[in-house]
Parts: structure tokens; sequence; C-alpha cells
């Protein structure tokens, strides 16, 4: 969006007003650039969507402000002013019944502010909502389930799970990621607040959005749309990279897992339970009999910093408790828990730790 | 009517024997259709589901209090919010306003009961099953499958969230019948009013001169059979789906989610001004009796009204603007709601005309107005920022939302309702409520009000959604909600006030008589409470404010209208 350069020195001035009334408030939400107090700040934007919409938020706040100060102000006057004083004669007030300039004036001048903020918002959303595609965009296909994210990227023909991977974007060299939102089971909503507005993901009803993230990080949200027992624990985990970060993280995620038999033989012993195993109906390890797609694609487990969805980090302790008791960290998430001997759970855990 | 009194009929006081037993009091009640014993009956029931939703938020706001806080397991909170909401809105807020506007309507009108008095009480019944039907499911909704017990499906219960795959048992049953029950009750009501109201005016009550109470629940009824029916259309189709093999919802077999989202919202936004206009009744009965003034603008007060019902019609889809709908759709939908800020706002600027230059005494009654006013207006303001398509893809369905319409709900119907309380009770019983307590109900009342959903708004600013039954720590949401959760005790503790005071004043208060607060409209003009029949004579009108002429004779107000 390129609106509110503020050619109009009326607007720039009452900016700046709200900026000064608003700034302890404004400063506690969005604090310093880069360094927001809160990771899931919609007040510290670092994309082009999120960035819109923060500049329009601003517009909209001060000029429902500026309302809001004038009003009030009448309310609290007329609420003083004429309240009934200890040294009342007791007669009634004299009986007004209307004005009708007093109308016309009230209706005309709420209608003009309509109008002007009605234009503001179209703006912005043609801006967002009809940007095209650039040639050299990355392309993810995300797949809401419960209670988790599947992420494929078709130009590159792998899967992954749970934590987004997509390249920074220069703003002289955009390369923006383009997602398209696809459900394989319920509602959900994918809302990463400093990167755009959130966008539903339906069934039978594909969504797109897209983002540009100006800085390299990690960046967090969570569905935004609830969809089942474990809604709060759907979190999103959004790495964005330098280009060549990312296209070396691309290159290891199209590798098959398992091309070599693991070295140790706890190890080997631990992918023979994980194939002769229910695992292998939900979850898919490349290169394996594995191929299930009802849970995540573990083929590159380790590579991920969580697991569970972003609930708890992916270490061996946490990754054991998830296979012997989903409940302990997502109580109703639909990951079975498995009846496993503790020797089974050893060796399983030990498999799963060479999937790099 | 000529400037002579209007006869009141004597209050009517039975010896001990001839009240009968309390089973011939029960039984009186039971098989009553006088509109006012429905009303109250309306009221109490909603109180009681009041306290019930109340204290399903506070089960919420103690699991939120803390961030990972094991209160209650995520299955427990989501029923809870799915109760509360249901709750609040069917069976709460909607028969709390049908039992006033009973009550009221024919009292103000000079009507001796509602056109329909047996289908007056068919609807109170219907609402009331509902309702009892909804809290059945948590011994009932486990059926066959096992799963839910209570509904957990959230109030909008979204496909295909609530398809047989996703939703076992029966909770998502008892859910749809409850409220195509008491829709069925509904309906009934708002046919009773548009009926009461168009055809039982006492002589010379045009429609110019009806108070405005009856010209707001005119037009909410007039909404209510418009926006029922869709909803209970997408129950019945839930139904045929869970149980029929249909497909409307069912999206694994080609149905479509975002039909059920049109329907819901096609009810639930105009839901939202049936339950907010007769609050604007009442503060447009009480601002003026307090201030001493005719209200301001009379026929642009009945001009927005109907103008705020036909263009509420036409929003809905502002709660859906993050399910991908092509930017004209958002913009339109933009436009409309921004559009129905304007009537809205005169409403606002002619209260405000009302109180200018009026003596203003501040009762309980107005001071819960005055609440209201400002409570509303910054409502309204947050209304109009999530109207702006972008900022709602940022803040819709955040805490900032959650704040907006509970701001709209507690601090704006909610408010304008504890004052009819104060301003209508003295009529309905004979008994002035206790100012002290009244004054505790309200103060403890707005220091938790603000406590709790000012400080909700930053939440949504900082990136919480709603419906999470625990959030991660280091986002900066943990003094929010904690802060959040504080004011509800504040909250709980002014509404045991309020309880403790209708039930007090009930035996122990001051006798109101007929026209405790020098008021204008019929319904002060008989006694307190009034007899089966309202009046000894049906009155007569000539204006607006029947009693200010009798009061004022020589300066009435027929002269000028």
């Amino acid at each position: 969006m390129q609106a509110h350069k503020s050619n109009n020195p009326n607007v720039r001035r009452a900016l700046q007003v709200f900026a000064v009334l608003f700034w302890p408030v404004t400063a506690a939400l969005a604090g310093p650039p880069g360094q927001p107090s809160s990771s899931t700040s919609v007040f510290a934007p670092l994309s082009t969507p999120a960035n819109s919409i923060f500049r329009l938020s601003l517009f909209v706040l001060a000029v429902t402000a500026a309302i809001f100060v004038v009003v009030a102000s009448l309310l609290v006057y007329s609420a003083i002013k004429f309240r009934k004083r200890a040294n009342d004669d007791g007669r009634e007030p004299p009986q007004v019944y209307g004005s009708n300039q007093l109308e016309l004036a009230w209706t005309v001048i709420p209608v003009l502010i309509v109008v002007v903020l009605f234009l503001t918002t179209a703006r912005v959303i043609h801006g967002v909502q009809d940007a095209r595609q650039p040639p050299g965009a990355i392309e993810v296909t995300v797949v809401g389930h419960q209670f988790w994210w599947e992420y494929r990227y078709p130009q590159y023909g792998f899967v992954t799970a749970n934590e987004l991977h997509v390249p920074v974007s220069d703003p002289q060299h955009p390369t923006p990621t383009f997602l398209t939102l696809l459900s394989a089971d319920t509602d959900h909503s994918f809302w990463l607040p400093r990167l755009a507005g959130k966008t539903d993901l339906i069934p039978n009803h594909p969504n797109h959005m897209w983002i540009d993230p100006h800085q390299t990080g990690l960046y967090l949200g969570q569905c935004a749309q609830y969809c089942g027992t474990q809604h709060a624990k759907m979190l999103l985990r959004v790495y964005v990279e330098p280009r060549a970060d990312f296209d070396h993280w691309v290159h290891a995620q199209r590798q098959p897992a398992g091309t070599n038999d693991p070295a140790d033989a706890s190890a080997a012993e631990g992918r023979r339970v994980f194939e002769s195993t229910a695992c292998i109906n939900c979850h898919e390890v490349a290169g394996t009999v594995a191929n299930g797609r009802f849970g995540p694609d573990l083929t590159h487990l380790m590579t991920r910093d969580t697991i569970a969805s972003g609930a708890v980090p992916n270490t061996p302790e946490n990754l054991r408790i998830w296979i012997q008791n989903p409940d302990a960290f997502k109580p109703g998430s639909l990951m079975p828990a498995m009846n496993l001997s503790d020797q089974d759970f050893d060796r399983l855990t030990t498999y799963l730790l060479t999937l790099h | 009517m000529s400037s002579d009194a209007i006869p009141i009929p004597s209050s009517i006081r039975l010896s001990k024997e001839a009240e009968g037993t309390w089973l011939e009091t029960l039984h009186s009640w039971v098989t009553t259709v006088d509109h006012k014993k429905l009303g109250l009956m309306y009221i109490g029931y909603a109180l009681l589901f009041l306290v019930i939703a109340g204290i399903e938020a506070i089960i919420m706001r103690i699991q939120l209090a803390v961030p990972h806080a094991h209160f209650v397991s995520p299955q427990v909170f989501n029923r809870m919010f799915t109760m509360h909401g249901t709750t609040m809105i069917f069976f709460v807020a909607m028969p709390i306003l049908f039992g006033f506007a009973n009550y009221l309507v024919p009292l103000m009108i000079g009507a001796r009961d509602m056109a329909f008095p047996r289908l007056n009480a068919w609807s109170f019944w219907m609402t009331a099953f509902g309702g009892l039907l909804l809290y059945f499911s948590l011994i009932g909704g486990d059926g066959l499958y096992g799963a839910g017990s209570a509904p957990d499906v959230g109030w909008w219960a979204y496909a295909p969230l609530t398809s047989p795959a996703f939703s076992k048992g029966h909770s998502t049953d008892f859910w749809t019948i409850a409220l195509l029950v008491s829709g069925f009750g509904s309906i009934g009501t708002a046919i009773n009013i548009l009926a009461t109201i168009i055809s039982m005016r006492c002589r010379g009550m045009t429609l110019g001169k009806m108070p405005l109470l009856a010209w707001l629940n005119l037009v909410m009824s007039g909404m209510v059979l418009l926006a029922i029916g869709p909803l209970t259309a997408a129950q019945m189709m839930l139904m045929i789906d869970r149980y029929l093999g249909g497909h409307f919802f069912d999206t694994q077999a080609g149905g479509s989610a975002t039909i059920w989202m049109h329907f819901f919202w096609i009810f639930g936004h105009p839901e939202v001004y049936i339950l907010i206009i007769p609050a604007f009744a009442f503060v447009s009965e009480i601002v003026p009796v307090f201030s001493r003034k005719a209200i301001f603008g009379y026929p642009v007060m009945v001009a927005a009204t109907v103008g705020i019902g036909f263009v509420s019609m036409s929003v809905w889809a502002h709660h859906m603007f993050t399910i991908g709908m092509a930017s004209y759709s958002n913009a339109f939908f933009v436009l409309t709601t921004m559009a129905v800020g304007v009537p809205t706002g005169i409403k606002i600027f002619n209260w405000i005309g009302t109180m200018w230059g009026g003596k203003i005494r501040y009762g309980l009654p107005m001071l819960f107005c005055l609440g209201f006013l400002f409570q509303f207006l910054i409502a309204g303001l947050t209304g109009i920022i999530l109207s702006a398509a972008p900022v709602d893809w940022q803040l819709g369905n955040s805490y900032f939302v959650v704040a907006h319409f509970h701001y709209v709900i507690v601090g704006g119907i909610l408010f304008a309702l504890f004052g009819a309380f104060y301003y209508w009770y003295p009529k309905m019983t004979g008994k002035m409520l206790d100012e002290t307590l009244g004054k505790w109900h309200f103060w403890l009342f707005l220091i938790g009000f603000h406590l709790t959903f000012d400080f909700m708004h930053i939440p949504g600013f900082l990136g919480m959604p709603r419906r999470i039954y625990t959030y991660e720590p280091g986002r900066s949401w943990e003094i929010w909600n904690l802060i959040v959760t504080l004011g509800m005790v504040f909250q709980a503790a002014a509404v045991l006030c309020f309880v403790v005071n209708l039930v007090r004043s009930y035996f122990r208060g001051v006798p109101a008589g007929n026209d405790p607060w020098d008021a204008w409209t019929l319904e002060w003009a008989t006694s307190s409470p009034p007899p089966a029949y309202n009046f000894a004579v049906i009155p007569e009108v000539k204006s607006r404010r029947p009693l200010w002429d009798i009061k004022h004779p020589e300066d009435p107000d027929w002269k000028y209208e």
C-alpha cells in the first residue's frame, strides 16, 4: 500500500497527535523497531501486507480516537454542566424537542468520515488481496490438520511439517512467498501477526495469501480459528533465512532419509519397530516403507527445533515422552499413545534421532 | 385524553387465606397467560442463566490467569466457552429483553395484555425448554459414541466441526435442538410484539406518539422475524447432515463450510442489533426522565432505529473477512458496516442532546445509563476499527474482538439492563431497590468491567487468538490476562450485590408508590405492581408524554408535537 504518504497535512497532524497521546501504549506494544516486547505484536510489522495493515490501523485508530475525544467531551460536559444543583428551584427545565440543523450536522459529518475511511480501507484491501505473484516467488501449500501444519513445496517436490522456512525478501529484489491454504479436516486460520493478517484454511475452499519478510529471524503465530480440542497448541513457526541458507535447507529436505542403514544396532532395531507398528499408518519417512499421510512427515524430523506443532522443544527426552504419552504435552491430540515396551521406546527414539 | 388524571386502580392486597396454597400459586404461574407474569418469568429465568454462564466465564478466566495453567482440561475449557456464549446470547440476553418487552410494551401503549396471550405463554415455555435442553447435554451428550457431553463447537459452531466425524456423541445435537426450539419461541414472541404494537395501542396513540421503547421493540421484533429464519433453516440442514445423510455442510462429501458461515451470520449479526435495540429503548426512556426533558429528536431517533434495522441486515459478512472472499465483496461489507455506524452515532448525539440543558438527577438508573453511553461509544468505535477489513485480518478472532463485543454486550446492553432493573423494579414489585447496595453494585461493576474489558483489547494487539485454553509464556500476554481475570472478581462481587438487592428489596424495600421517578409514560399511571387488567379505564393520550400533559396542564406536549 502506498496510501498515507500523508500529503494531507490534517491527516499527518492527526497521526502526530495520536502518536503523542498514545505514545506510552504504542511504545509498550511495539517497543523499539526490530526488538518488540512481544514476538507476535501487530504493531511491529516486518512484511508488506502487515505493514500496510499497520499504517491503515494507525489511521483508523487516529480517526476513531478523535471521534472519541469529541463525543466523550460532549458527554462528560453535559453530564457535569447540566446536573441538578443543590439550590435547584424545583421547576422543570425548558423542554426542547429537537433541532433539524443539528440532526443534519451529525448525520452529514459522520457520512463524510465513513466515505474517507471506506476509500482508504478499500485501497489497502486491493493492495494486499489483489497483488500479483511475481516471477521467482516461492510457492508453499499449507494444509491445516487437527492440530498441526503440513507444508508442501511444489516447486521443490518435498513435504515438511510445522516449521515453515522461507527466504528473506529484499524490497529491491523481492522474493515473496505465496501460500495456498487448504484444510484436511476442520477450519483453521493462518496468522503471523508480524508478517500478514490471518487467512482461514477451509476444507473445499482453497485460499491464498502472501508474505515478504524483510528481516531474517524466527516469526511466531498460531492457529486463529477454533479447530477442536488442541486449537491452542497448533503453533506456527516461520524461519526467515538468507537466500543461501534457504537453498541449503531446501537441498537437505529433498534428500530421502534412511538411505544408509543406521550404523548402530539399536537404531536399526528402532527402525524395525517403527516400520512394524502403527507409526507408518500416519507418518512418512521418505525412502522407507513408511508412507502415511495423516500425521506429520518425519523424514527430517531432527532438523526441527520443536515437536507437537511447536508445543515443546525437540529433545530426546521430549520425543520419548511424546511417543509414550502424547497427552502429556497435548491432551486431546490425535496421536495415539503407543503401548510398547521400555526397550522398544528407547530403540524407537534412537531411530528417530537419526532422521537428520 | 382530557387533562383529568387517569384513574388508578387501587393496589390489591389479598388476605393470607385468599392467596391460596403454594401449590395453587405455582399453578397460577405455570398456567398464566398474563404478560406481566410471563415477563417476570422470562427475567427470572434469564437471571438464573446469567449466573450459570457467569460461573462458566469465571472458570475460563481462572484457567487463563497464567500461561500453561492446569485448572481445567482443554476439553472442559472448550465446553465452557461454547456454553458461555450460547447461554449468554440465547438464554440470557434474548429472554431478559423479551421479558422487559413483554412486561412494558402493553403497559406503555395502554393495553390490557399482549395481542396473543396464549402464544406468549407458549413462546416462553419453548424458550425455557430450549435452555433446559442445552443444559441437559451435560448429562445426555455422551450418546452412543461416547466422547462429548456439553457442546464444544463454539457458539457459532462452524462446519465441519459439527459433522459426525468431528463431533461424536450427541453434544452438537443438544446445541442444535436447543437453539431450534428456543428459536420458535423467539419467533412467537416477535409476532406477538409486532401484533400488539400495531393493533393494541390505546386511543390517541398514533405511531408517532408511541413511547420510543415501543418503537424500538417494534423494529427489534421485525428483525427477529427476519433473522431467526436462516438460523432455524441452518440448524435443520445440520440435523439432516448428521442423521439423514445430507451433505449441506459435509465438506468430505463436497459440502460447503462457508455456506454455514453465511447462514449463521445472516442471523448472527442482526442478532447483535436485536439485543442492543431494546437496550437503546431503556436508555431512551430513562435519560429523558432523569434529565427532566423530552427526548431530543424523536422522529430522527425512530428513523435511525429503522435505518439500523435495514442496514444491519446487510453487514453479516464482516464476520467473515478472513475466509477469502473477493476483494470487492470485502469492500462492500466494509462500506455497509461503516454505514451502520452513522444512525448509531445519531442516537448517541440525540441522547446527549436530551441531557443538554436538562437538570440531570443521578439516580441509579441514570448512573447505569451514563455508563452505557460512555462504554457504548467506545464499543462502537472499536467496531469501526474492526470494520476496516485489513485491520480485521489482524484483529479478527483475537482478544481484541472478544473485548469489543463484550464492550457492546456487557458495557452496553448489560449496563442498560441494570438501569432498566433499577428503573422498573419499583413498578414490577411496588418496592424501591436499595440505594446503598445499588451504589456498591454500580461502582464495583464499573471498576470490574473496565479492569476486565479495557485491558482485554491489548493481548489482541499482541497476537493472542480467542478460544485457546492456554497460551505460551514470553509473548507479553501474561500481565494483561492476569488483570483481566482480576477484574472478574469485582464483577462477581457486583452481581452478588445486585442479586441480594433484588431479593432483599422485594421483602424489605421502601414502598415505591405508583410514580417514584415523576415519569411521563403510561406504565406510571397505574398501581405498582399493576393489577392483572393493567388499567382501570383504558387511557387516552394526546402526546408522547401523557403524564407530562396531566402534570403540566399549562404547558402540555400536544401543543408542540
